[in-house]
Formats: structure tokens, C-alpha cells, sequence
């Protein structure tokens, strides 16, 4: 028996997904964990919507107008939250040993992470999808045309992977599963909620205003209020606000540059075990 | 001789804690060598190191005649690693598991079916190959686990505790199978604080104790290093104590040692069982009862006990470091 012989480009390639795979599968054995990750973002929909929506003015339309202004909002919270799964994911791993098992084969190390990366993408589309579908059931709708509604779908993927590089390098500065699903998630929620997400920025303190505008998440979420054709309300002309999808964009390969090279450095030289 | 694994001067430090103070070891092709050492001895480390888990501070070694610091690949390649967790996804079957560590080992398609299910087979593992691995037993999860560290047929095998924490059954069933590995001629470098596991295994031990080397030989002559047989006598009268050892000492290679209190008298000895034969005779001749009588080797515990003053089963006397970002060690 050997080895096949291919370029290491070919066996990133065919790593990653041997990798991918074996998260999907993961997810097709617990249901469960699909359902309650497609459960939270609906609930969120349907408390603003019902609850919460009517207290909120974004100008003429009431109740409907904030409908449509709230989708985009809880697509940008989804595809943050979402990283919950990939940082205690990673974290589980490490603690099992399995990540050393990885680690001690003759395979690519940043495709364990490549893999991870990919299956929470295909995930999160999944989630897009029954998002959206929840969103035209309360009312919200595209307005724009397809080809704005296809970029859309693909900004709000492309960052929904980018982040998810964040949380595999936090999940592997994390000592156990326990530190990873709360710590390891603290930081998901100042960013996500110091946005434009369930409101407008301008009604938002002065000094906290600079720090929304220019937050990736009230881009991605803004992004995809422009390009489905939503409502828009009480906007500037600060440059977030002018260019927001190329600066959203931008964002994306900037968080995939950083801190895809900083995962893959602390995965092999990661000492999960950390026995003598 | 060829040297499957050869390190000189292996150092690692985690902060304060010094894991390794520059050890060297020698694995001959082919053999079973134990490391051997309590909790915090720098034993997994070493594996550690030598699976290029973890860079070593100073020190060199080769594996498979590969640079571990500059070749990991190469040493990848070659070797196979069973932890002391059974490193294996719990929601993937069996089969699944291995088809997956196979493919990553860069077998094709075809090759890494055919060989799980030749290692399903051979650890008797068949009949649950498609059941998810959460619902499997503790030893059937390890030896899953020491199928998936064969599956690129590795030539140096590092088994870091493979039975802590299972029960005697399926710790005798790991040491049929890590047996029959040795019999194909996979060189075996084996980590393990139960000094019978050591004395089954291995045809070489080395003692470990806080990073250093203290010891090293084969069981025998590691054994023969405290003192060779002794004879352990209980009399049946506590009175016949003191007489019964007067009587043994002619036979003795030293001094005997008495306990009036439990009726016994431990008496070093050289001529192996023709002592235990004299000793019986020279009893009944002079008309002293006995309860019990047996001729005993010393154990590697003895061993240990008298390298280090104290039990190798003992608890850690230093811990694993205590860095934030570290696992707590499992089992026993």
C-alpha cells in the first residue's frame, strides 16, 4: 500500500473536504443541533416583528416598514451567532484529542480548519435560507433586482465565512468547551448589538454613533438593506453609508486575512492536551 | 542495530515546570520500549515531541530516521499515535472514522475502504463498524482508536497510557493486540504508570521521574538492581520468628529481614528455587511450622520504590503545568 503522490495544492484541496464531510455528517447525525441553530434566529424574528416591532419607528410604513428593515438585521445577527458553533466546535475538539490525531497525520494543518470553515458555511446558507423564508412570511420582501439580490446572498456569505475564522482562532485559545460557550462567545455581543441591526444609528448616542457606523456588522446588515431594496431610514453620507457593500467586502477579506493565517499558527502549535 | 527512534538531550520547560532536563532514549527497530513514570514525569511529553505535537526546547531526535524539528512531515509519514483520550469523532460511525484518518493519510478512495475494513475486522469491531462511536464501550472506543493510529501502517507506534482507565478485561485484550502489532514488527515506544503493563510489554524499560532518565534496562535487569529473589516465610508460632531466621540464614545472600509481629521473615537469596528447597528441609528439621512459604522476584514497583522512594502508582508529586490554556488530565 502508498501513498498517492499529487501537489499540495491537490491535497489541501482533497483534505478540506474529507474534512468538510466529516462535519456534515456531523450535522445530519444531530438534527438537533441544525433545528436549534435555525430555531434562535427565527424567534428573533418573530419578537421583534410582533413584540418589540411596534415601539420602534423607522419612519412612514410603521410596523411593516420596521419588518422590512429588521430581516437584513437578523441575517447580520445570524451569520455572527453563528460562529458559536465553529468556536466550541473547535474547543471540543482540541479537549478530545482529536486534534492531535489531525495533527500527527501527513495532512495539510490548515485544512482542518479549512474544512470546519467550509461545512459552517454550507450551514449558515441553510440558515439564510429558512431566514428568508421567515422573513416573506411576516412580510418583509426584495424589492431590488435579482442580480442585487444574488450579491446581496453572496456578501452575506462571504462574511458569515469570514467570521467564522474568528472563532476558530478563539476556540483554540480556549481551555475547555465550558470557557469556549461563554467566553469564547463574549465578544459577539457588543459587536453584534453596537450596530444598526434592530435600529437606526442616528438614534443612537453621539459617541456611539462613529463606532455603529463603521461596526462590520451594521455594514453587512446595511449592505443587504440596499441590495434587497429595504427601507433605509434617518441615513448620512458618511462613507460607511456611501460605500457600504465594497467596504463590506473589503471587511471580509480583511478579517479572512488576519486571522485565517493566526488560526492556522495556533492549531499547530496548539498543545491541547498541555500533559507532562 | 537500527534505531527506530534516537533522541539526545530532550529539554522542554513549561514555565517553571521543567517537563524534560535533557533526555536521551533509544528505541531499536522492532521492540517494545516502556516509558515508564508517575503522573507529571515528562512521559507523555516525550511522545509529545516525538509525534511533532510539541517543539522541544533543546535536544534532537529522529524518528523513522526523519529530523523531528525539521522533517515532521516525513515523520508523519511513518508513525501512528494513540493518546491517552480516544481520539475519534463520537458522532461519526466506526467505519466513517477510520474512512476519514485514511483519507487524510492520503490513501485513495478504494485503499482507505479496503483498509478499515481489514482493521474493523482485526479489533473485532465488524459488527458495530456502522453504529455511531457514542454508543460503543470504553474498550471498544480505544481500540477503535488504536486501529485508527494503523491506518497508514505505521513503522514506529507511539501508545500514550492505551489502558488507563480501562477495566482488566479490555486492558488483557489491548495487550493481545499491541502483541500481535509487535509480532509484525512495528517498533512500539509505550507510555504507562501500571508497572505491569511495562513488565508484559516491553522488552525495554526507562524510568522516568521529574524529566530525567533514572533507570533503564529490561525488566529483569532492572529487577535485579534492587537485589535478586527473596524467600518470604510466615511461621506458624510467632515464637519460632526470631529461630526460624537463625536457622534460614546460612542460605541467605543477606541478612534477613524479621517481622515478629506478622510471623514473617523476608530473606534475600541467591540460588533461586533450590533455596526455597533447602529452606524447607533445614525448617522441618528443626521442627518449625510454617503457614506459608514462597519464593518472590522483585517487582518493577520494588523497583521504582527503591529509585525514587516512593510508589510509581503514587498521585503526581508535581502536577502537569498549570498554564490557563491547558487540559486537565483524565482517567485513573
Amino acid at each position: 500500500m502508498s501513498t498517492q503522490t499529487r501537489p499540495a495544492m491537490g491535497w489541501f484541496v482533497s483534505d478540506t473536504l474529507a474534512v468538510t464531510r466529516r462535519h456534515i455528517l456531523k450535522i445530519t447525525r444531530v438534527p438537533e443541533s441544525l433545528f436549534f441553530s435555525l430555531i434562535q434566529p427565527v424567534m428573533f424574528v418573530l419578537l421583534f416583528a410582533f413584540v418589540f416591532g411596534g415601539a420602534i419607528n423607522v419612519g412612514a410604513g410603521g410596523a411593516q416598514s420596521y419588518r422590512e428593515y429588521l430581516i437584513p438585521g437578523i441575517f447580520a445577527q445570524t451569520v455572527m451567532f453563528a460562529v458559536a458553533g465553529i468556536t466550541v466546535g473547535i474547543t471540543t475538539d482540541a479537549s478530545k484529542g482529536i486534534m492531535d490525531r489531525f495533527r500527527s497525520l501527513p495532512m495539510r494543518p490548515g485544512a482542518v480548519l479549512a474544512g470546519h470553515t467550509l461545512a459552517s458555511l454550507v450551514q449558515n446558507i441553510l440558515v439564510l435560507f429558512v431566514l428568508s423564508v421567515t422573513g416573506f412570511a411576516v412580510g418583509w420582501r426584495i424589492h431590488g433586482s435579482f442580480a442585487d439580490a444574488a450579491l446581496a446572498y453572496f456578501v452575506l456569505a462571504l462574511f458569515a465565512y469570514a467570521v467564522t475564522w474568528i472563532g476558530a482562532w478563539v476556540g483554540l485559545q480556549m481551555p475547555n468547551p465550558e470557557v469556549a460557550s461563554t467566553a469564547g462567545l463574549a465578544w459577539l455581543f457588543p459587536l453584534t448589538f453596537a450596530s444598526n441591526i434592530f435600529t437606526p444609528v442616528a438614534t443612537m448616542p453621539g459617541w456611539l454613533q462613529p463606532i455603529a457606523l463603521w461596526n462590520p456588522v451594521s455594514c453587512i446588515a446595511l449592505s443587504a438593506r440596499k441590495l434587497f431594496g429595504n427601507p433605509l431610514p434617518q441615513m448620512g453620507d458618511s462613507f460607511p453609508e456611501t460605500h457600504t457593500v465594497p467596504l463590506t467586502i473589503a471587511y471580509a477579506f480583511i478579517i479572512i486575512g488576519i486571522f485565517a493565517p493566526l488560526a492556522v499558527r495556533a492549531f499547530k502549535t496548539r498543545n491541547s492536551g498541555g500533559r507532562a | 542495530m537500527t534505531l527506530a527512534i534516537s533522541a539526545r538531550g530532550l529539554t522542554k520547560h513549561f514555565g517553571e515546570v521543567k517537563a524534560l532536563n535533557g533526555i536521551d532514549i533509544d528505541v531499536e527497530q522492532g521492540t517494545v520500549v516502556g516509558l515508564l513514570g508517575p503522573n507529571g514525569s515528562g512521559k507523555t511529553t516525550t511522545v509529545r515531541i516525538l509525534a511533532t505535537l510539541l517543539q522541544a526546547d533543546a535536544g534532537s531526535a529522529t524518528v523513522g530516521g526523519f529530523e523531528v524539528g525539521s522533517q515532521p512531515d516525513q515523520v508523519r509519514n511513518v508513525i501512528g499515535l494513540t493518546g491517552q483520550y480516544a481520539a475519534v469523532d463520537e458522532y461519526l460511525t466506526g467505519r466513517e472514522n477510520l474512512e476519514l484518518f485514511g483519507r487524510l493519510f492520503h490513501l485513495s478512495k478504494t485503499e482507505a475502504k479496503t483498509r478499515a475494513a481489514e482493521l474493523l475486522e482485526r479489533f473485532d469491531l465488524t459488527d458495530a463498524a456502522d453504529r455511531s462511536i457514542k454508543g460503543y464501550s470504553g474498550g471498544m472506543r480505544r481500540r477503535l482508536d488504536l486501529a485508527a493510529s494503523l491506518i497508514g501502517r505505521p513503522q514506529v507506534l507511539f501508545l500514550d497510557e492505551p489502558t488507563t482507565g480501562l477495566d482488566p478485561r479490555s486492558r488483557q485484550g489491548m495487550w493481545e493486540v499491541i502483541e500481535s502489532l509487535v509480532a509484525d514488527g512495528t517498533t512500539v515506544l509505550l507510555t504507562t504508570q501500571y508497572l505491569e503493563e511495562a513488565d508484559q510489554l516491553a522488552s525495554r524499560i526507562i524510568v522516568l521521574d521529574h524529566g530525567n532518565v533514572i533507570a533503564q534496562g529490561t525488566a529483569d535487569e532492572l529487577k535485579n538492581q534492587v537485589g535478586g529473589d527473596r524467600v518470604e516465610l510466615v511461621v506458624a508460632n510467632a515464637v519460632d520468628s526470631q529461630r526460624a531466621a537463625d536457622v534460614l540464614a546460612q542460605f541467605g545472600s543477606a541478612p534477613a529481614q524479621v517481622d515478629e509481629e506478622a510471623r514473617k521473615i523476608l530473606l534475600p537469596v541467591a540460588g533461586g528455587s533450590n533455596a526455597i528447597i533447602d529452606a524447607i528441609r533445614a525448617l522441618d528439621e528443626h521442627g518449625i511450622a510454617i503457614a506459608d512459604i514462597a519464593l518472590r522476584r522483585p517487582t518493577l514497583d520494588d523497583v521504582f520504590l527503591s529509585l525514587t522512594g516512593r510508589s510509581a502508582e503514587d498521585e503526581p508529586v508535581a502536577g502537569p503545568p498549570a498554564r490557563g490554556r491547558r487540559g486537565r488530565k483524565g482517567g485513573n
